[in-house]
């Protein structure tokens, strides 16, 4: 059931507030454990801007797991067979199970789960910008299990050797059940593949809509990447963007030759020399403008979580003060 | 004569089975609405669970209705291409989720109602039946577990959440009338050693559930007049919604396999 998360860094008491800390002694240990390969643990020092960009990521991606429950729940009641049904409603669950692990994962680093629902409801922090695409055929749950969580994949595997020990245990699980998604999601294609005309339009169509941006969720190019020098260097991101979608490309390509579908990239070819396929331009335009809340759908899916948040706040209410009352009536009791 | 009394008692036993498992689905299908919505992500998540079990009780069940009916229909083609007039299930799971009150408090009753049925039919003759109450009962007394708790959490926790759910059991009780009716085909079944007499339960029913409204602070109406009719073929008006919605695929693509 439902518990308020306290605020962890406040409820710590006696223990210094992260950032306090600057003694040198710590930073080395610090450094020789990230040097060494060793997980950094939750009651462990680290560095404030360690903690932060962590936060940030972690939060970030759980986000995107709650957000990612809207497109493909769309098509939940509209799925073709029972069993399918199940499969989708299965899925959609396991994204949630990921939000809810992600956000535990979080808060061992002191920011409890309302602060960062707050965080994006009001819109200070983001979620994977490929949320904001609408879900417009049966197809786009298939191509969205296949392309989406199979970019989701490629950019997690290397996360389950980051160096934070609750984040790397978290991304194992989350990796497993995901390349199970993305089996699931290819099955639904090579269905939809082998049946009638219309069935097949429908898939080349949702692979047109959504290759591109599935390219983008691997992130700028490394050379405009942000993020990428710090958490390189503690260990939190240990490959490229540019190498991650690379691998993402070559491993696609044969996918997609296999289904009988083409690629919406009239530059893509192999390039023999490099012994990886060389890709068009992508629309970064297009990318920072969605990232910016001016996709298709950023409206609606923030909306769509603040709806249920507000709507559901009398039920969070009650289950609060009925633990409450049933303390003090066995509390009476004794 | 006799053939004329099978055909009559395979009638009545095709129809019991499109009861249980029509129920379930579109039980299913509208806790499934919940998916992404829910007041906590932990909810999310047992409302998906909830609607996962009914998916699959319903799937068991109107397999085996297909294959007793003989006309070669699978479940998909029970779920999804008959109108709503040849759907079977009692009218409450059909009702639009409402708030969360209302459809915890649903999982409640339908769900004490079902876990009384499926203890029953564990010594069925129809052997099929059996087996398929006994697997799907460990997941009801689980459901209807949680179900409770949600009563009893929303009927003592604040004022705001007893009047939703009392208002909730105001408006719902008259459906479990119909639950009970006395029925033909079911008496017929019950003789063969196949069903039992779904008004048979009532008393377990009853017992079951007051006490859980008694903790919560709940007051139990007063009977009225008003019987839903969903089981014998006649529904209210959200059914016709839900189901173009739930098979708009199938109708839209005729042939097509997904």
């Amino acid at each position: 059931m439902y518990t308020q998360a306290m605020d962890i860094a406040a409820a710590r008491g006696e223990d210094p507030a992260p950032g306090q800390v600057t003694d040198a002694g710590y930073q080395a240990e610090f450094d020789a454990k990230i040097d060494r390969g060793d997980f950094i643990e939750p009651k462990d020092w680290m560095p404030e801007a360690y903690r932060r960009t962590l936060v940030r990521q972690i939060s970030q991606h759980a986000h995107s797991e709650i957000v990612g429950m809207l497109p493909e729940g769309n098509w939940i009641g509209r799925a073709p067979t029972l069993e399918r049904k199940a499969i989708l409603l299965a899925k959609v669950q396991d994204e949630g199970g990921h939000g809810l692990y992600l956000y535990a994962a979080a808060e061992t680093l002191g920011v409890s789960r309302d602060t960062l629902v707050e965080a994006l409801h009001a819109g200070r922090a983001k979620y994977s910008s490929i949320f904001n695409y609408p879900t417009l055929t049966w197809a786009d749950v298939g191509v969205i299990g296949w392309l989406v969580d199979g970019a989701a994949i490629m950019n997690q595997i290397p996360l389950c050797r980051c160096s934070y020990g609750p984040y790397a245990r978290a991304m194992i699980r989350v990796c497993r059940e995901e390349s199970f998604h993305q089996r699931q999601g290819y099955d639904l294609l090579l269905a939809m593949m082998s049946g009638t005309a219309a069935q097949r339009d429908m898939v080349q169509d949702a692979v047109n809509r959504w290759w591109w941006p599935a390219l983008m969720m691997f992130g700028p190019h490394d050379a405009q990447s942000l993020n990428s020098g710090d958490s390189t260097r503690w260990g939190i991101k240990r490959i490229t963007n540019d190498e991650l979608r690379q691998k993402f490309v070559d491993a696609t390509i044969p996918q997609a030759k296999l289904l009988g579908v083409t690629v919406p990239d009239p530059d893509l070819r192999w390039n023999e020399a490099r012994g990886a396929h060389d890709v068009g331009a992508i629309d970064w335009d297009e990318f920072w403008s969605v990232v910016n809340g001016n996709g298709p759908c950023n409206q609606e899916r923030l909306a769509a979580r603040i709806r249920a948040w507000e709507e559901g706040a009398w039920v969070r209410e009650a289950a609060m003060a009925h633990a409450a009352k049933s303390e003090a009536r066995a509390a009476g009791g004794r | 004569m006799s053939v004329a009394i099978a055909d009559d008692l395979r009638a009545a036993h095709v129809d019991y089975l499109l009861r249980l498992g029509d129920s379930a689905l579109i039980l299913g299908q509208r806790l499934s609405e919940w998916c992404g919505h829910a007041p906590v992500l932990e909810e999310d998540l047992a409302l998906a669970n909830v609607a996962l079990d009914l998916i699959g009780q319903a799937r068991l069940l109107l397999s085996h209705a297909g294959v007793l009916e003989g006309h070669g229909r699978d479940e998909d083609q029970l779920a999804f291409l008959r109108a709503e007039r040849e759907f079977r299930n009692v009218t409450m799971v059909e009702l639009p989720n409402g708030d969360f009150a209302r459809t915890v408090l649903r999982n409640f009753l339908f769900t004490a109602f079902q876990r009384e049925v499926m203890t029953g039919l564990q010594g069925s003759a129809d052997a099929a039946l059996a087996a398929i109450t006994v697997k799907s009962l460990k997941e009801t007394r689980y459901n209807l577990e949680h179900a409770a708790g949600w009563v009893v959490r929303l009927g003592d926790g604040t004022d705001e959440s007893h009047a939703r759910i009392q208002r909730a059991v105001d408006e719902l009780w008259p459906y479990t009338e119909e639950w009970f009716a006395p029925d033909a085909g079911d008496e017929a079944l019950a003789g063969a050693g196949i069903a039992l007499c779904w008004s048979n339960t009532r008393g377990a029913w009853t017992d079951a559930v007051t006490p859980v409204l008694e903790a919560a602070t709940l007051v139990i109406p007063a009977g009225t007049a008003f019987r839903s009719t969903g089981r014998l073929g006649v529904h209210g008006e959200h059914l016709g919604p839900l189901l173009s919605e739930m098979q708009v695929l199938q109708r839209t693509y005729p042939g097509a396999t997904w």
